[in-house]
């Protein structure tokens, strides 16, 4: 196992980390933060991959229109429009964490589940 | 410059370690926030100055702004020293 | 219930009345519907809680190692030669200029070539504020905890520093907006300075004021008719179904603010929409409303 892929193993890691934030805790708040941070992660590993060591970012700069000077521009593109999307998509879930407070005046999942539960029944 | 690209990603981790481990949720928040911050950082490291920008704004101001909201709606974050006189500037 | 009964009947006229009026101010209890005899039966497997958590840990760590093993097999970062840098992102580099007019050319990409994908991400923000209204945004009369009133009013710090940061924060975004086909930034990233201005404006000078400058009408008027702009503005390449038809707008000399055909004007959209949700959602947790 190499290290040379270190920016991407960092990656990889932030986004094991909001995994398990998401599926072991029971808070809501670090449920939705955990998300968020997978979701870093995986910008992180996207832009790494487009990283080309020693070029300038895609900015054309005195009419040089060559593929060797420039980093890959895709990668960016995709990141760019998930970064906004990505807090949208936070915000709707906090919304959503927020009326189940007001309802159930609890944040943990499992005793929201367990009344959900009792008034089925 | 890779010295301090390895410096921010172990900033970063450290910090979803911290906010994984710590059960305070505004302290959460704000940590989540520094991480943010490092992000934008990397971005520029990266040769993307575009998500820089956007991460800065959106990543460190707005996402975090939503979460301490969120946290002040679910009384996580307490606001009784404030309660005692404010209220009754509102009402006017 | 009969205690009740009696202590009104032992107690005198006042503690009556006070009864009286507690019954009738305090909300009538839901009836419950009446059940159908058919009890359900919910079939629940109760996992130990350790249990659970062995597994789940194990299946994150299991997903961890994998996915670190196929990364550190992968080919080497930062190298000229990965997979990656292959002819699409060539050709971006090398035809965008000429093609798009635009010196940026990241907002070439996603505001020219990949276009439609972009108005895919703005409705995503539109679909989004729309359900934080739906969950959040107060019926008529609806009584809910409106912490409003403790926001700050007339603090002093908060006020001086907005006047002086908050020009500055909106310029900034303007510019990001208006030079994205020239310099890093674009609409969404303007946009987004831009809602974070709005939103610290809004914080200093107290909500009453900004809710005249910024109504839901506004609100709402600006975001669809940016989203409407967008659509209606790129629907002749769509109508066409080429992509290399000759355009009546032409590129311009790259370089110049009007140039790059309708990039500016696209980035213009992208930032309203940007700005208005980022300034709503905070409204919308805030208070209830715009």
């Amino acid at each position: 196992m190499s290290l040379s892929n270190y920016e991407e193993l960092a990656a990889i890691a932030l986004f094991g980390i909001g995994l398990t934030l998401l599926i072991l805790d029971r808070n809501l708040i670090k449920k939705i933060i955990g998300f968020s941070m997978s979701d870093a992660g995986i910008y992180l590993y996207l832009a790494a991959r487009g990283y080309v060591e020693g070029r300038r970012p895609p900015i054309v700069e005195n009419g040089v229109t060559d593929a060797a000077a420039y980093i890959n521009p895709i990668p960016t593109g995709l990141v760019l429009t998930g970064i906004v999307v990505s807090v949208a998509s936070s915000a709707v879930f906090l919304a959503l964490a927020v009326r189940l407070y007001e309802r159930y005046r609890t944040l943990n999942l499992d005793e929201i589940t367990d009344r959900v539960r009792k008034e089925e029944e | 410059m890779e010295l301090v690209m390895i410096l921010m990603l172990v900033f970063t981790l450290a910090c979803a370690l911290f906010v994984a481990f710590t059960r305070n949720l505004l302290t959460a928040a704000i940590v989540f926030m520094g991480q943010s911050l490092a992000m934008s950082i990397i971005w520029m490291l990266l040769q993307s100055p575009d998500l820089a920008i956007t991460e800065a704004a959106v990543g460190a101001g707005v996402n975090s702004l939503l979460l301490f909201i969120a946290l002040r709606k679910i009384h996580a974050v307490d606001a009784t020293a404030e309660r005692e006189e404010a209220p009754h500037e509102g009402s006017k | 219930m009969k205690g009740a009964n009696n202590r009104w009947l032992e107690q005198g006229d006042d503690a009556l009345d006070r009864l009286i009026a507690e019954r009738i101010d305090s909300p009538v209890p839901e009836t419950p519907a009446p059940r159908p005899p058919r009890k359900r039966r919910v079939r629940t497997v109760h996992i130990p809680h350790a249990l659970y958590l062995a597994l789940a840990l194990l299946l994150c760590l299991g997903i961890i190692g994998a996915l670190m093993q196929t990364t550190a097999r992968l080919p080497s970062f930062g190298n000229p030669d990965n997979p990656t840098n292959n002819e699409v992102s060539r050709r971006y580099l090398e035809q965008g200029l000429e093609e798009t007019g635009a010196v940026n050319l990241v907002a070439g990409m996603i505001l020219d070539y990949r276009a439609f994908d972009t108005l895919g991400e703005s409705n995503v923000l539109f679909v989004a504020i729309c359900a934080v209204i739906i969950l959040l945004r107060l019926q008529q009369g609806e009584a809910r905890p409106d912490d409003t009133a403790w926001e700050p009013r007339h603090d002093l710090i908060l006020r001086t520093v907005g006047r002086l940061v908050v020009p500055l924060v909106l310029v900034f975004g303007i510019y990001v907006i208006l030079n994205g086909h020239l310099s890093p930034g674009g609409g969404f990233s303007g946009g987004a300075v831009i809602g974070a201005g709005l939103i610290l404006c809004r914080l200093a000078e107290g909500g009453e004021r900004m809710g005249k400058v910024l109504s839901f009408r506004t609100f709402r008027a600006l975001s669809t008719g940016a989203l409407s702009f967008y659509a209606l503005s790129k629907a002749y390449s769509f109508f066409t179904g080429a992509n290399r038809l000759p355009s009546v707008i032409t590129p311009g000399v790259p370089g110049r603010i009007f140039s790059a055909g309708l990039i500016p004007y696209l980035n213009i959209a992208v930032g309203l929409v940007v700005a208005c949700t980022m300034y709503a959602l905070f409204t919308l947790f805030r208070k209830g409303d715009l």
